[in-house]
């Protein structure tokens, strides 16, 4: 397909978070991209390579003639692009400063700074993406972590248009249902349908709507947030830990209602990786975990768990229950503290090492405020080292699309109190139309030549 | 030789529901207006069922009558029976139905048209436009008769290459054998215009003294009177009944045992159907697990003894139609008198059409009705006003009147079809009004009233009455926000009446109003004096308060529409240099030539997607850019 850019000018940005990653990619797309590169590239001749190839050089300061980093820069040429304009990435070796002197060489080349979600708009504007994709995009570029990153992709995957899907269907056949009834109101073998079959079919759809939102608060809380488990046997120092955490970082204190049982969540920012301690069994209460509600039930909660912390006392021996922890957060990401140092040592570290197979310890004092930072470092670390995977990608994460998920829910409110009114279903019907439509605007499908194709396949209408 | 035989300010060629509309209307708007028929005993005659009416149709002739229209006049004269539909439901969705007396309907429409100033009314064929420029200036009969004119409009029905088939029976022919017009379809093509072919069909009709109505259900009108005009004053009293019976497994037998010999079912190549108007051999065949399919049987008028078997549409050979009709009860001797066939028949791709009806190519004419692809008699005389006031308008330099979605059934009937085109003969159905709690039955005329006063086709005093009918309603919400209604013994007594809880608290009176089960008249009785209002003033003040909630959200949709359609799309914007928008949605914008972003929208295959970018490329003032 022929494919001709809506910008004319060439842009750039650092596209990836701010804060101290592994690496960096300094993005540019436009018609200028690849031109621009190689006048401060030094390796092949990015004119020439091939097109989605990823070349070794150093990006060099042409006034200085100073090496400003060494990099891998990825060539990709229109259309086939994100942006369907040429585009080019520059990998860099991290450091903000080194990026940003990348950053500013390409500029002082003429290339412009992107606005913020540009490259999205381009790859909107040129086609490569609908509305719903664009958004989830912008979401990609917002996310703060990685994480919110792959929740970004699921929605781009079409798991939530799946689902809405389903629901529009269901509300569509109540819809033409109502419908046949005011336009063949002769036709016999088209039953009445009654305010009872339409209150049990719209509070089907609104618990459904529900439990959407309230997943989609959980992606919210995760597009920012790990859920981290704090686990130990009572009196190691979970609670310590938690409130350590919790002050050295400023934490928001939200509190969530939950379906069975309020859940008090502490949300953290440890150097740059949100945290969400969530206090599932009652860490506060220094009650063990396994023993209040069971090694099973404890065993899904800890699956739930994007990150567990697993405290052991370095002035007990390693018991039994310690052990059953380990085989508990066994294939999970966890890292071990070992805590109370300042007390005489009666663990066996070296078993502790074997248990732990690798995975981090770090040993701290929370009492004398000792191994503190080398316990965030190492959060931090298993965190940008992408070990960590989220249990359940399924969440609603776009502020537009929880927005009309609401107004769907608000709009079937008025539908169900339509139906206690007593008004009319044609007048009910009304509000059920809107809430098929604003949840077709989720999925951006807002044809209504559904409903006649749904009135027609449904029922033998005519004359 | 040609012989000149005039000029006019609009000529219509034809005189179908769509015709006689165009007529009427350009002609009362002060136009020297001509309209050719090819046959002046079928004026406004109904080839298919005798009745008007219905679920959003009836809406549509009460819209019609606001504009000045004849529709509903006529029908109010000749009706055999009149029904209200839908009474248990909202009043959003209640329409009037009535039975036509076939022969008195024409009979009253053409002696109409014969007395209308500025219109001359004759018989002729018409086999070709006159194009000077690519401009439309006049027609041509077959008689090599040339008329000149400003504006043309075509409303030719269902003749244009007409081909009736029954079994493997197949002729060319208008509706009911009159006579087919071939070479104007040629010609419309010869000029460039896109046609499509569509079919329709009709059931068999059979003399009312060989069936056996004992056997049947009967379908009276209401007794209360009723009328679609808002000026009718006189009602008929002597109603005729309708009859139900059904179909059966040994017709549905029949049927199926003879599937192949049915003109629609032999496998070859047809023009596309309706799927709302179904033959008996479709719903047979589309729904093969109903045991039983509805039979209507509808007198076709006072003064003639044939039935209408509504439900039985069939292009089945005529000796299998007879083995049909004796397998229904009631119909068991029922002798038939003119057997049911499809007809196929030429239409123009409305999506060629600007919303005021005018085609795009061809400056000067316009096309209305079944031509357009619609179906039934209603949706033709919505085009028909429309083109004849857009036809007058264009001519006398007045703006054009296009009516949006959210004002009337006739303005999302022409929407639909100058945007999204039709794929099978296109019928309103109230699904594809967004805002139908706006467009009811009860308010057609304060929606359009003061439209079809301003175009001259309101009479002063129709206008009068309609304004003081305003007034009233005005004044009865606002006294009845006034009003404060205390709980005693009468007032629950009549709560009680109406099935309504006992009142606890005082309320206003407007806000008693809102229960459901509270009409205007029980609230009345609660107040100890007030005015001797009329029934439709009652009516519109119990609605208008009542659905209140309803009717402003209603609204507030409706304004969110219109910013859309406010949003307009230069003329002269190329959609080849905006890129980003879909290949498809490219050439159907090119194609549509949407007046509006909103418009644009609404075309299929236009995503949400290609109206943002084209959103986008509007507001960047690209268009400017590259115009320059």
């Amino acid at each position: 397909m022929e494919v001709e850019a809506i910008g004319t000018d060439t842009i750039t940005a650092i596209s990836t978070p701010a804060g101290e990653g592994a690496i960096a990619i300094v993005r540019l797309s436009g018609p200028e991209a690849i031109a621009m590169t190689t006048e401060l590239y030094k390796g092949a001749n990015l004119l020439e390579v091939e097109s989605h190839t990823i070349n070794y050089g150093k990006i060099v300061d042409p006034i200085t003639t100073e090496i400003a980093d060494e990099v891998m820069v990825s060539v990709m040429r229109a259309p086939r692009t994100f942006t369907r304009e040429d585009v080019v990435e520059i990998n860099c070796h991290g450091g903000m400063v080194a990026v940003n002197r990348v950053l500013e060489i390409i500029l002082s080349k003429g290339a412009r700074m992107a606005e913020p979600g540009e490259f999205t708009k381009r790859a909107f504007l040129n086609g490569r993406i609908d509305l719903s994709q664009a958004e989830a995009v912008m979401d990609l570029i917002r996310a703060k972590t990685d994480k919110a990153m792959s929740m970004a992709v699921k929605q781009m995957d079409g798991r939530l248009s799946g689902l809405i899907r389903r629901l529009r269907q269901e509300l569509l056949e109540t819809v033409a249902h109502v419908e046949v009834n005011i336009d063949y109101p002769e036709y016999d073998d088209v039953e009445e349908m009654s305010h009872e079959v339409m209150r049990t079919k719209s509070k089907e759809v609104h618990k459904e709507i529900e439990a959407l939102l309230e997943v989609a608060n959980q992606g919210k809380i995760l597009r920012e947030g790990l859920a981290t488990a704090i686990i130990g046997r009572p009196n190691v120092g979970k609670s310590s830990l938690m409130n350590t955490l919790v002050q050295e970082n400023k934490a928001i204190v939200t509190e969530v209602p939950g379906t069975t049982r309020d859940i008090i969540e502490e949300y953290v920012n440890v150097r740059g990786v949100p945290l969400r301690l969530v206090d599932t069994a009652g860490i506060r209460d220094t009650e063990d975990i396994v023993e209040k509600i069971g090694v099973e039930r404890s065993r899904q909660v800890l699956k739930e768990s994007d990150l567990i912390l697993f405290v052991l006392n370095y002035n007990d021996i390693l018991t039994d229950e310690d052990v059953k922890l380990f085989e508990a957060v066994h294939g999970l990401e966890y890292i071990v503290i070992i805590n109370k140092t300042d007390l005489e040592q009666n663990l066996d570290l070296s078993k502790v090492n074997v248990l732990a197979k690798g995975k981090p310890i770090v040993t701290t004092s929370l009492i004398e405020e000792e191994g503190i930072v080398e316990l965030e470092s190492a959060i931090a670390k298993t965190f940008f080292s992408g070990d960590i995977e989220s249990s359940d990608l399924t969440y609603v994460s776009n502020v537009r699309h929880i927005q009309l998920l609401k107004q769907a829910k608000s709009a079937l409110e008025d539908a169900m109190e339509g139906i206690e009114l007593g008004m009319p279903l044609d007048m009910v019907q009304i509000d059920v139309t809107r809430t098929w439509e604003i949840l077709g605007e989720i999925i951006g499908d807002t044809a209504s030549d559904g409903l006649i194709n749904q009135l027609f396949s449904q029922f033998c209408l005519g004359k | 030789m040609t012989y000149h035989a005039g000029h006019y300010d609009v000529i219509v060629i034809g005189a179908g529901h769509a015709g006689v509309e165009a007529g009427m209307a350009a002609a009362k708007m002060g136009a020297k207006t001509l309209m050719l028929t090819l046959n002046l005993d079928m004026v406004a005659f109904m080839p298919c069922n005798p009745s008007l009416g219905g679920p959003a149709k009836g809406i549509v002739i009460r819209e019609v009558d606001a504009l000045g229209g004849v529709m509903a006049k006529v029908i109010d004269k000749t009706y055999i029976q009149m029904r209200m539909l839908n009474t248990g439901k909202g009043p959003a969705v209640q329409a009037l139905r009535a039975q036509a007396d076939k022969p008195l309907y024409i009979k009253e429409m053409k002696h109409i048209l014969e007395n209308q100033e500025n219109l001359t009314l004759r018989q002729g064929m018409v086999d070709q436009l006159i194009i000077e420029d690519g401009v439309c200036k006049g027609v041509l009969t077959e008689s090599k008769t040339s008329y000149t004119a400003e504006t043309v409009i075509v409303t030719t029905g269902t003749f244009m290459r007409g081909k009736v088939l029954m079994g493997d029976l197949e002729y060319e022919s208008g509706p009911n054998n009159q006579r087919v017009s071939i070479k104007l379809s040629e010609h419309l093509e010869e000029i460039g215009l896109d046609l499509t072919r569509f079919k329709t069909g009709t059931p068999p009709r059979v003399n009312s003294h060989t069936i056996d109505y004992s056997k049947t259900e009967i379908q009276p009108g209401d007794e209360e009177p009723q009328s679609f005009s808002y000026e009718t004053t006189e009602y008929i009293a002597d109603q005729i009944p309708c009859w139900l019976t059904y179909t059966n497994e040994f017709t549905h037998q029949i049927i199926n045992d003879n599937l192949t010999l049915s003109a629609m079912y032999s496998g070859m190549k047809r023009g596309t159907g309706p799927r709302y108007c179904p033959s008996i051999e479709d719903k047979i065949v589309r729904f093969n697990d109903k045991p039983r399919h509805q039979v209507f049987l509808e007198p076709e008028g006072r003064d003639t003894e044939e039935v209408y078997v509504q439900g039985l549409s069939t292009s089945l050979p005529e000796s299998i139609q007879y083995e049909i009709v004796k397998s229904v009860p009631g119909l068991e001797n029922a002798e038939i008198m003119r057997p049911g066939y499809a007809i196929e028949y030429d239409a123009v791709v409305p999506t060629q059409l600007w919303p005021t009806l005018e085609t795009k190519k061809i400056p000067g004419l316009f096309t209305a009705g079944q031509i357009n692809g619609t179906s039934g008699y209603e949706e033709a005389a919505a085009q028909g006003i429309m083109a004849g006031i857009n036809a007058a308008a264009k001519i006398q330099g007045k703006e054009p009147v296009i009516l949006d979605r959210s004002q009337a059934y006739i303005g999302v009937l022409i929407d639909d079809l100058v945007t999204k085109g039709t794929r099978e003969p296109y019928r309103l159905l109230t699904s594809r009004a967004e805002y139908r709690l706006l467009l009811r039955h009860d308010n057609a005329d304060l929606r359009l009233t003061d439209i079809g006063y301003e175009l001259g086709l309101i009479s002063d005093d129709r206008y009068k009455q309609f304004d003081e009918k305003k007034q009233l309603i005005e004044e009865e919400k606002k006294r009845l926000r006034k009003i404060t209604i205390k709980p005693n013994e009468a007032v629950n007594q009549v709560m009680a009446e109406a099935g309504a809880t006992p009142l606890k608290e005082a309320i206003k009176a407007y806000d008693l109003m809102k229960r459901p089960e509270l009409s205007y008249a029980f609230v009345a009785r609660m107040i100890e004096s007030h005015p001797d209002l009329p029934i439709d003033v009652q009516e519109q003040v119990g609605i208008q308060i009542k659905y209140e909630g309803y009717i402003k959200k209603a609204k507030e949709q409706v304004a969110r529409m219109l910013k859309m359609e406010d949003k307009k799309i230069p003329e002269n914007i190329d959609y080849d240099k905006i890129s980003g928008i879909a290949t498809e949605a490219k050439d159907k914008l090119k194609k549509v030539r949407p007046l509006s972003v909103g418009q644009a929208s609404r075309i299929s295959g236009v995503n949400p997607a290609d109206v943002s970018i084209l959103l986008v490329y509007i507001e960047q003032g690209n268009v400017a850019r590259i115009a320059n």
